[in-house]
């Protein structure tokens, strides 16, 4: 096996530290002992690969998977995934999952005193083009209560999962909209300590993308980890 | 030029309703050669509780130590019955139980051959961004010189280690997120 060409590791400041106390959560979920630095070798280089056949015919459209039409405003949801070099990052499955308009996950542990839709469940796929383009039609998730701190509101958000090319570039995020005024008071948001590495979060409005009658859009673009410029066989620590 | 990368969040309470989709526990599909295996183990956290609401993601080799990938010279993956990839939830106990087949040696650093081994990457809630770990074998010879095991401090190896359960056949480890048991996970 000849060298394995690995990937970038995070700018400091742009990823969450694992414990973050103001996600209470965190406090006896987070590893407490040092990270071991790990060389990226073949099994880290790979990942798992996906395709068409793993994509159903409405995994892109929210609200065209049941009988009647879900409540709310319908949105498009839509972006590219690159790398941190720009490059495209084709055929990458990205899973998303939301609340409904009414901020109520269809879980059975989700006890928010909200309705659900029984047109909505909430999840969607899809795999990216050529070019790292996805799209989804969804409807626009609402904000709710959750226990974390007295009067706490999650801003609303899809939950978005992504495998791209290796191991090391997976990613599981949350996508926020502009100008929503419970950003600054939440903390998953804020556990990122880089504004602009956080600001990446927040989709922009998106007029070019809009359906007529139909839809307003949003555009969310997501980085993943791009390749080193030279392979190294053995890594500093 | 360099892209900002975009920061990871949690998978939150309701990962379930995401990840259920996807789920695969039954690594290898009836067919791919190898040495059939069962691994079952439990997620806790750091009081020692167990965590409901976890998932594992495994990728592996075959059983001759390739990848399904064309970085590991595999060009017809669409043709390969064995993906290589798994995901499971935990139970309300916190257990997790998988099946596949054991994976080969693969090339590693510095021409070292690695263990076989497991990449298992960890999400929950209460994970701002997800934890990879390697799960090795019990009784394997290559363990005493795997590259990236010998990174680790002798005294924490064995959490990355399976151990042999009551028939051949099954494996157990767990994963243990936080405290004296702690599991190594890796900066990766």
């Amino acid at each position: 096996m000849s060298k394995v060409l690995g990937y970038r590791r995070p700018y400091f400041d742009t990823q969450p530290a694992h414990l973050y106390p103001g996600y209470r959560s965190t406090i006896k979920r987070a590893p407490s002992k040092p990270l071991i630095h790990l060389p990226h070798t073949i099994s880290e280089v790979t990942g798992p690969l996906f395709g068409p056949a793993d994509i159903g015919p409405n995994d892109h459209d929210l609200t065209a998977q049941h009988e009647g039409a879900p409540i709310g405003e319908r949105i498009v949801v839509s972006g590219r995934v690159l790398d941190e070099n720009s490059k495209p990052v084709a055929n990458a499955l990205i899973e998303m999952w939301q609340a409904n308009s009414a901020g109520r996950y269809r879980h059975d542990i989700d006890d928010h005193d909200a309705p659900l839709d029984p047109n909505f469940t909430g999840v969607g796929r899809v795999l990216t083009g050529a070019d790292g383009a996805y799209r989804f039609i969804t409807i626009k998730p609402a904000a709710y209560p959750w226990r974390n701190h007295y009067n706490a509101w999650r801003p609303a958000h899809l939950h978005f999962s992504l495998f791209g090319l290796g191991l090391v570039q997976r990613l599981v995020t949350q996508m926020y909209f502009p100008g929503d005024p419970l950003l600054p008071y939440d903390p998953m948001y804020n556990s990122i300590p880089n504004e602009k590495a956080r600001e990446r979060l927040i989709s922009h409005f998106d007029w070019e993308r809009t359906i007529p009658d139909i839809a307003l859009a949003y555009r969310f673009d997501m980085v993943l980890r791009g390749r080193e410029d030279t392979p190294m066989e053995t890594t500093r620590s | 030029m360099s892209l900002l990368t975009t920061p990871s969040q949690t998978v939150g309470p309701y990962l379930r309703i995401g990840f259920l989709p996807l789920l695969i526990d039954a690594i290898a599909p009836a067919g791919v050669p190898g040495e059939r295996i069962i691994i079952r183990g439990r997620m806790s956290d750091g009081d020692g509780k167990p965590v409901n609401d976890g998932v594992l993601e495994i990728w592996q080799a075959d059983a001759q130590g390739k990848y399904a990938h064309p970085e590991d010279g595999q060009k017809t993956i669409a043709a390969n019955p064995f993906r290589g990839f798994g995901r499971v939830l935990t139970d309300g106990g916190g257990a997790f139980r998988f099946t596949t087949i054991k994976p080969g040696p693969v090339a590693g650093p510095d021409g070292k051959q690695q263990a076989p081994h497991l990449v298992v990457t960890v999400f929950m809630r209460g994970m701002l961004r997800h934890l990879i770990t390697r799960m090795y074998f019990p009784g394997e010879a290559l363990n005493e010189t795997d590259p990236v095991l010998q990174r680790v401090p002798v005294d924490r190896r064995a959490t990355l280690v399976a151990t042999a359960g009551s028939e051949k056949s099954i494996v157990e480890w767990n994963v243990v997120s936080q405290g004296p048991a702690e599991t190594v996970f890796f900066d990766f």
